[in-house]
């Protein structure tokens, strides 16, 4: 099982725990990755409300290379996942931006074929390697840790292509595969607020503070993300979202929490990169981690 | 008590900005609105809003361009498709938040030192320079342009950032950066032949 | 009847060509009087005429005309489509005293004006049309129509109000009626119902006379917990195969004392109970509810300790005792019945409120559909009549929410008519019985009907909030302290422009109208069609919105789209009427384009008998040769095609009347 990789610009950067734990995981698993070469930004939804053609140009840019590797393309981060589908499914029903994008993609010399397969890891896992096979290989499973399993929107919204799109499953299958418990968390699809807790502070507050409060509400002990810009905005303002409620959880990424069950060494795995340790937590629930 | 008038004259509309947003990617079917208000439900940030999302369908199918662009609504919307999913009519509503946006930006509608078309234009700027984003460079450049004073306030952050190892400041690239300013700028040229 | 100065068809044809304007529809695409011009100069074309409206009576009376004076003994109409006004074409050559089959229309409307934009190409076509016509109806011959008698008993599909208020029309008429009921009795949906809008009259006290009128009437034979099988025949001669589900009850014997049910092992009720909507349980021997029609038991298999293990002490058949109506060995059974015509009236069925998953039913044990609230309203339901939440609380505020299953392109597009009203019934029963606080969240207010806009207005007047807004969400998360353990209704109020968060204790799905899971079989049964979505489809949504394209099949209720009570009994009678209509005229006049077997070059191969799918041709033993029954033919032409020898002609479609035509079509020169 091979595929091409395409990290995007988070995961060099405050995600880097995500890329870290991800390919750490992957190699234990037995799937080559390989990054691929000279890959551009996807524009995420900035460029696409800077210039929605211009955006659509620079994620086929990336299509194109993929193609020309013969491999399926994983995109791990939502955002990038996002685009990259959607530049597909718009090329394909107006046939003028398709006309915009091929042109573009001849100016440089590459293939007008957008077509390769955009994946998310979480889509991988369950469906590619399985669960039975990542089951088989928990060696420090999570004791019944309490997980309020993330999914932000843009793994669900518009296109739902591996999961249900109202009340996904495939992260709390997996972690429930990893031996933890997967708690009642209504607000598993809502929007952390994205970029506005940096152009809108107050108000990304508040919407961040509704998802600490109802995963407190709900007892768990940790949150599970996919997304690199929603792992931030959980985790970085817990201190100025607490009011009457004290929020203290780790919030990391659904690779983390698998490498900690595969027995990786939690250094392989960004662990260290986290502002809120999930240490004490793991040995207070007794999990055995290397 | 302040009065103003708030009736609304014919000669006021916008016509042609009405023409513009059923021609649209994504504003196909504005016509079809029902005004039933799911969107404006879902939406998480509707709570925030002078105008609901289904309001400012409405104000920009009939043409008020004025208030439509100068509203926050547009500056609110995170995209998240909420709206979409469940809209009875299926109108690409969040495309065409992303139009008004863009139009919003080009035409100037927004307080001077407003962050989000700021952050847009350093993000394209980084993107044509390097092909990739530094994301401590970008929010930096931001900041500077903005509320420079609110560095301040970041730099606790910013210092747990770079103790980690997640805030590099080494530039990213990517090698064959010529080629981003081509493929932009093609882009650019075939969109002018289109429109002719 | 040949007249004596009138030319038969035996002499040269002598041909009038009639070309119709139809105001603009067809005069604005086709040169008319250019096409008039050229079949003019068509060969064995005596007159060729052009009218703006060839089927009223003055373009009518040009062709009478025309025959009587000039002799013409074969017409071409070029005009609309046969389907709308080949019978109205045939009565002027009748009327003038010739053979009506000697006419050949030509459809210059749907096939030229209405589907081209040039008129050039548009003349030309349809002079294409008219010269391979003309060649056509030189070959016609004259034919008679067939009498056949009508079986003067009708078949009602369906116990509800539709098919009860149909049945008993008729039955009263005189006729027999089959009333056949898929479930063990009849009523369908209204014998859910508490109270009807917008009078709030009782559903059951003006249900339950009239079901008990169909179970005594001695012109009715009411089958209930039966299906229909097979449906074979044509109109007037229908053969009905009728499959009865085994009650494993004798319902001759069963007198509906329900002793068997008290005496049942099971000392409480385990099983959901399908009338109470799952709400309460019964038993595995039952009866449907207590004003049902028969009044009779019947046992659930699946249910039953008996059927399982064959080792229950059976004291079901103990308490019956004498009567001795319980037989476990029984088996379905099926009854074959003739009639005349057949009327469905299977009604609908109702939105399932899971799709909608943001809704949260069945997530959330305080979201109701209506039909549940209906049976807690309802004094025989599971509660008496006391609305009470599944934790046994009362309600202090409840939200009913509209449009669930409707006028959604994710789910059903249509709007279900019926929703809004019930939902205001709803609101106002809620509030009678509780006083609690009563929230409906709407698009519109759809208030049609006779005496709606003013219930409308009653409900203004009792207080109940109207919120106008599509709920987007129920959720039991909270964002304020005040919300804590209820459910939030998340609705923008659109006449007042903010978003809302309402909390509530229980929510009120009004669910919408679906058709028939089992529509689409349900319709090949009879050989009707449906429409996109699934309803029956009427011959004409205007002028025959009881009838279908199949003769003496008609349709009544919800089963031809959503509608309300009065609506569905009106379309009943208006069936009823119909199928009267039929029965009285005694006989129907079968048309004539079947086929016949050309006795010298069968070779009796019996290729045709296998095919026919009507199963309308048979193999006669004495002349070793295949005979078509012109009576059950439908003139299909599968066996025309497939006879090896070509000894199959059909009347009208004669393959010489084919060629001519196509020869009339490649003549272009």
């Amino acid at each position: 099982m091979k595929f091409s990789y395409y990290p995007g610009c988070s995961l060099k950067g405050t995600g880097r725990a995500y890329e870290e734990s991800l390919l750490a995981v992957f190699r234990s698993l037995g799937v080559e990755l390989e990054e691929l070469k000279d890959w551009n930004c996807c524009g995420a939804t900035t460029y696409m409300s800077y210039d929605e053609l211009q955006s659509y140009a620079l994620a086929a840019r990336n299509l194109s290379m993929a193609g020309q590797t013969g491999n399926d393309l994983m995109a791990p981060c939502a955002a990038c996942y996002l685009v990259l589908n959607k530049t597909q499914y718009y090329v394909r029903d107006y046939p003028w931006i398709g006309q915009i994008v091929e042109h573009a993609l001849e100016s440089i010399h590459l293939p007008k074929d957008i077509g390769a397969k955009v994946r998310h890891p979480l889509d991988i896992l369950l469906n590619d390697v399985g669960l039975d096979a990542i089951k088989a290989k928990v060696s420090h499973p999570l004791n019944g840790l309490k997980i309020a399993p993330y999914y932000g929107c843009q793994i669900v919204r518009p296109y739902a292509l591996f999961d249900n799109q109202r009340n996904p499953t495939s992260m709390d299958r997996l972690l429930e595969a990893c031996g933890a418990e997967v708690v009642y968390y209504p607000m598993k699809t809502q929007c952390c607020g994205g970029s506005q807790k940096g152009t809108l502070p107050e108000i990304g507050l508040d919407l961040i503070r509704h998802l600490l409060a109802e995963a407190q509400r709900n007892g768990a002990e940790v949150i599970a993300t996919v997304c690199p810009l929603c792992q931030f905005n959980l985790e970085a303002f817990q201190e100025q979202a607490s009011n009457a409620h004290q929020f203290k959880f780790p919030v990391l990424y659904f690779t983390q929490l698998l490498a900690v069950a595969l027995g990786i060494p939690l250094k392989h795995a960004g662990f260290q990169r986290s502002f809120i340790s999930v240490e004490p937590i793991l040995t207070k629930k007794e999990i055995a981690y290397a | 008590m302040e009065l103003k008038r708030v009736v609304k004259f014919e000669a006021e509309r916008d016509p042609d900005f009405a023409r513009w947003i059923t021609q649209t990617v994504g504003g196909e079917r504005i016509r079809h609105c029902l005004q039933c208000g799911l969107c404006s439900g879902s939406c998480p940030l509707s709570l925030y809003m002078d105008y609901t999302p289904r309001r400012l369908m409405h104000l920009s199918r009939e043409g008020f361009k004025e208030e439509v662009l100068s509203s926050y609504t547009i500056w609110l919307c995170t995209c998240c498709y909420a709206c979409m999913v469940e809209c009875p009519k299926k109108i690409n509503i969040t495309h065409m938040m992303y139009a008004l946006k863009t139009r919003a930006m080009k035409e100037g509608f927004y307080p001077k030192g407003f962050a989000i078309p700021v952050l847009a234009r350093e993000f394209s700027r980084m993107i044509r320079g390097s092909g990739r984003i530094t994301e401590s460079r970008l929010v930096m450049r931001v900041f500077l342009k903005t509320a420079f004073w609110r560095m301040m306030g970041f730099s606790k952050l910013g210092m747990r950032l770079m103790r980690t190892g997640r805030m590099r400041l080494q530039r990213e690239k990517v090698q064959r950066r010529g080629d981003i300013v081509t493929l932009l700028n093609a882009v650019d040229s075939t969109r002018k032949e289109l429109a002719r | 009847m040949p007249d004596a100065g009138i030319p038969d068809s035996a002499s040269a044809p002598k041909i009038g060509v009639y070309i119709c304007h139809c105001g603009t529809n067809i005069a604005a695409t086709v040169d008319v009087d250019a096409l008039t011009e050229y079949a003019a100069s068509l060969p064995e074309v005596a007159v060729s005429r052009e009218y703006k409206y060839m089927c009223s009576d003055p373009g009518q009376e040009l062709i009478r005309q025309d025959i009587r004076e000039h002799g013409l003994n074969r017409i071409v109409v070029a005009s609309c489509s046969p389907l709308m006004h080949e019978p109205t074409f045939r009565g002027p050559l009748t009327q003038a005293g010739i053979n009506p089959f000697l006419l050949q229309m030509v459809n210059i409307r749907e096939h030229v004006s209405w589907v081209h934009t040039s008129k050039q190409e548009a003349t030309a076509k349809a002079k294409d049309l008219v010269r391979a016509a003309v060649r056509r109806v030189r070959l016609h011959k004259p034919l008679e129509k067939r009498k056949v008698e009508i079986n003067l008993n009708v078949l009602v599909v369906g116990g509800g109000i539709a098919g009860i208020h149909a049945a008993l029309n008729l039955a009263s008429s005189g006729k027999h009626v089959y009333l056949v009921e898929r479930q063990p009795t009849i009523g369908g949906h209204m014998a859910f119902f508490d109270k009807t809008f917008p009078t709030l009259d009782c559903a059951a006290c003006i249900l339950t006379p009239k079901m008990t009128a169909v179970g005594s009437h001695r012109n009715i034979t009411l089958w209930t917990y039966a299906e229909i099988a097979a449906v074979d025949g044509y109109v007037g001669n229908y053969k009905v195969k009728v499959r009865h589900k085994p009650r494993y009850i004798l319902e001759d014997l069963c007198i509906g004392c329900q002793e068997c049910v008290e005496a049942c092992v099971y000392k409480e009720g385990r099983w959901a109970d399908e009338f109470n909507q799952g709400l309460s349980k019964r038993k595995p021997i039952y009866l449907p509810f207590p004003q049902a029609v028969p009044q009779k038991v019947l046992i659930d298999p699946e249910a039953c300790i008996e059927f399982k293990s064959h080792k229950c002490k059976k004291t079901c058949v103990e308490a019956c005792g004498e009567r001795k109506a319980i037989d476990f060995n029984q088996k379905e059974w099926i009854d074959e019945i003739e009639v005349g015509s057949i009327i469905v009236c299977t009604g609908f069925n109702t939105f399932d409120a899971t799709r909608n998953a943001y809704y949260g039913y069945g997530k959330y044990k305080n979201v109701y559909t209506s039909l549940e609230i209906e049976r807690l309203i309802n004094a025989s339901g599971p509660t008496g009549g006391e609305i009470v939440l599944r934790d046994g609380g009362k309600p202090k505020m409840v939200g009913i929410i509209h449009c669930v299953g409707s006028r959604d392109h994710n789910t059903n597009r249509w709007c279900s008519k019926v929703c809004c009203m019930y939902s205001l019934k709803l609101a106002h029963l809620i509030r009678e019985r509780t006083g609690a606080s009563v929230y409906n969240f709407y698009i519109d207010m759809r208030t049609p009907g006779k005496g709606y806009e003013e219930f409308y207005d009653r409900l203004l007047d009792e207080g109940v909030h109207f919120v106008r807004g599509r709920v987007a969400e129920v959720t039991d998360w909270p964002a304020h302290p005040s919300e804590k353990g209820k459910l939030i209704i998340r609705a923008e109020d659109t006449l007042a422009g903010f978003v809302r968060r309402i909390p509530v204790d229980m929510v009120v799905l009004s669910v919408g109208l679906e058709p028939q899971a089992d529509a689409r079989d349900v319709r090949r049964l009879f050989n009707i069609s449906c429409s996109e979505e699934g309803w029956f489809l009427e011959r004409h949504p205007k002028l025959a919105p009881v009838s279908t394209f199949t003769d003496g099949v008609f349709i009544a209720g919800a089963c031809q789209g959503p509608k309300d009570i009065p609506d569905s009994v009106a379309q009943a009678g208006a069936a009823a009427a119909e199928a009267m209509a039929l029965a009285d005229a005694k006989y129907v006049e079968l048309e004539p384009y079947t086929a016949h077997v050309t006795k010298d070059t069968c070779s009796g191969c019996k290729t045709c008998l296998t095919i026919c799918p009507y199963s309308a041709i048979s193999f006669v033993e004495e002349t070793k040769k295949a005979s078509v029954n012109e009576v059950l033919c439908k003139g299909c032409g599968t066996c025309v095609a497939t006879c090896p020898s070509g000894s199959i002609e059909q009347n009208l479609f004669e393959d010489q009347e084919i060629f001519e035509e196509v020869e009339g079509l490649l003549a272009y020169a």
